[in-house]
């Protein structure tokens, strides 16, 4: 695999841009280095997936693109703005591990929340019933959290996060407490759903078949401190098919994200 | 084995119908009230001792516009307190989440007012303000405030981490925060919290008028007890516990009316 892209001009155009961004929380046994000189530059209609074990700090990665977290050091870009400002002007959505419904609330009505906060009442109703259709729970507007399956709350969450059109969308293992079959329905969906909105997608997972299935590049990343470890780009043709799992090429990906993830180095 | 064995136990736990769910209670209650009545008229027990209930039922309706007149001041007493307690409590609570100084200073106070036995506090108060409804209100207030403090402070910080970093991504101000997020979570603590005091402020507004007062369900239990009028004196106890358990009913209403979803599902 060669290093990750340094070109100039990709970056200028990058949707999410990383150069040399580290964190270091302040914890009662001293201070500990969560992230450490990560550079990662995503274009702009990319699907890139964070895949690592847990303490790897994909999870705070996201914390800090979506300015929930802020660096120690490093540069962090996103939609050409410092993170702060792309949170006020609502360029990207979040999407949570468990739904972070609040229970409320219908489910149109939480996926009205960001418009609400935002005191954007244009066509409101419509655009969560176009989101609404898009997630397919055309249906099930008036239905609250706990009516919904696990699958259908993280539907709702992801129409959620997509009401406010934002270029970029942050997933942080939104399917991770899916049951296997639920998670596989629920990639299909993610992919039809991407493709329908164009937008950014950077999504933290600890499954690899669930980054190669997704991604258009793999960024694997390492523990104490967290880094990254191997940027793969993933070679398998577009729409994805479930089928496509079974090839000899996914399991060559795979294979490749497995050799990183157990600190192997690949032979050159 | 052991699957079938707990299969057998759990099956036959089906709910009681309706009719059966009223029946019984009713029917404890009667063969209580039969057997007060039948021990006394058998083993001849004076009246100025124990009454019967027929006696107590007597007295009801003889008594009523008494009873009536002295239930209406332990009302306004009681619920005025309820209101001002509960409401002191609600805004103290918010206070407290917003500004941990303040919760700092003010809750040691908050924990020395309620450690003072009422008891103790009653006649102060009623040399302070009197013999009107001043010092019953205030006592009652007292008495519901503690408990809905506690429970207010916990229900509003008892929200999801996740819930919390949503709202910072949707650029929520501190009021939106409040008013969207930690109000609607802290409802069901504010209710657990709303039916102790519905007792609590009935038990306040009788205890003030022992030490001093003219009028009030408190006021006819002294005179009913040292003029030995033992069957007004049980005819007027029944009434304020019909009158608390009336506050306690309504809190219920108000309840059902209110929280129309299902609280969080168990944890996975």
């Amino acid at each position: 695999m060669p290093p990750p892209d340094r070109n100039a001009d990709r970056d200028q155009h990058a949707a999410i841009l990383l150069e040399g961004v580290g964190i270091t929380f302040s914890t009662s046994s001293g201070p500990l280095r969560a992230l450490d000189g990560v550079s990662l530059a995503i274009r702009p209609g990319e699907f890139v997936s964070l895949l690592g074990p847990s303490g790897c700090g994909k999870s705070t990665l996201l914390r800090l693109v979506a300015d929930i977290l802020a660096p120690t050091d490093g540069m962090i870009s996103v939609a050409g703005d410092v993170p702060a400002s792309a949170r006020r002007r609502r360029a990207f959505g979040f999407v949570f591990q468990d739904a972070t419904l609040l229970a409320w609330r219908d489910a149109e009505r939480n996926i009205l929340l960001p418009l609400e906060i935002a005191s954007d009442t244009h066509n409101a109703r419509q655009r969560a019933q176009r989101l609404l259709e898009l997630v397919g729970l055309a249906q099930f507007g008036g239905a609250y959290p706990w009516q919904l399956s696990g699958g259908m709350r993280q539907r709702v969450a992801i129409a959620r996060a997509l009401i406010t059109e934002p270029q970029i969308l942050l997933m942080d293992e939104p399917f991770g407490a899916l049951d296997e079959i639920t998670r596989e329905y629920m990639n299909l969906e993610l992919l039809r759903i991407w493709e329908a909105t164009r937008t950014t997608i950077l999504f933290v997972t600890h499954s690899s078949p669930e980054a190669v299935f997704l991604s258009d590049r793999v960024v694997v990343m390492g523990t104490n401190p967290g880094r990254v470890k191997l940027d793969l780009r993933v070679e398998l043709s577009r729409p994805r098919d479930p089928a496509m799992k079974e090839t000899v090429e996914f399991a060559r990906h795979t294979a490749a994200l497995r050799r990183a993830l157990v600190g192997e180095t690949r032979p050159a | 084995m052991g699957a079938v064995q707990v299969a057998a136990r759990v099956a036959p736990t089906r709910r009681a119908s309706p009719t059966t769910r009223l029946l019984v209670p009713a029917l404890g209650i009667l063969g209580v009230l039969s057997y007060w009545e039948l021990h006394i008229r058998f083993f001849k027990v004076p009246a100025y001792l124990v009454p019967a209930p027929s006696l107590i039922a007597q007295t009801f309706v003889v008594e009523w516009p008494t009873l009536q007149r002295n239930l209406g001041a332990t009302v306004i007493e009681a619920a005025g307190g309820f209101f001002i307690g509960n409401a002191v409590a609600i805004l103290l609570a918010t206070l407290f989440v917003h500004n941990k100084t303040m919760e700092r200073t003010l809750f040691p106070i908050a924990v020395a007012v309620r450690t003072v036995p009422i008891i103790a506090i009653a006649p102060i108060l009623v040399l302070l303000l009197g013999n009107g409804y001043a010092p019953k209100i205030v006592i009652a207030a007292l008495i519901s405030f503690f408990p809905t403090l506690v429970n207010m402070v916990r229900g509003l910080e008892a929200v999801e981490a996740s819930a919390l970093e949503l709202m910072r991504v949707l650029s929520a101000t501190r009021r939106q925060i409040l008013f969207k997020l930690r109000l609607p979570s802290s409802l069901p603590f504010l209710f657990a919290a709303l039916k102790i005091s519905t007792a609590s402020s009935v038990i306040g507004a009788i205890v003030a008028e022992w030490i001093g007062a003219d009028t009030g369900l408190g006021y006819l239990i002294v005179v009913s007890t040292f003029e030995f009028r033992t069957g007004l004196l049980y005819a007027t106890t029944a009434v304020a516990s019909f009158l608390a358990l009336g506050l306690f009913l309504a809190i219920v209403v108000l309840e059902r009316l209110v929280i129309r979803w299902q609280p969080e599902a168990p944890k996975r």
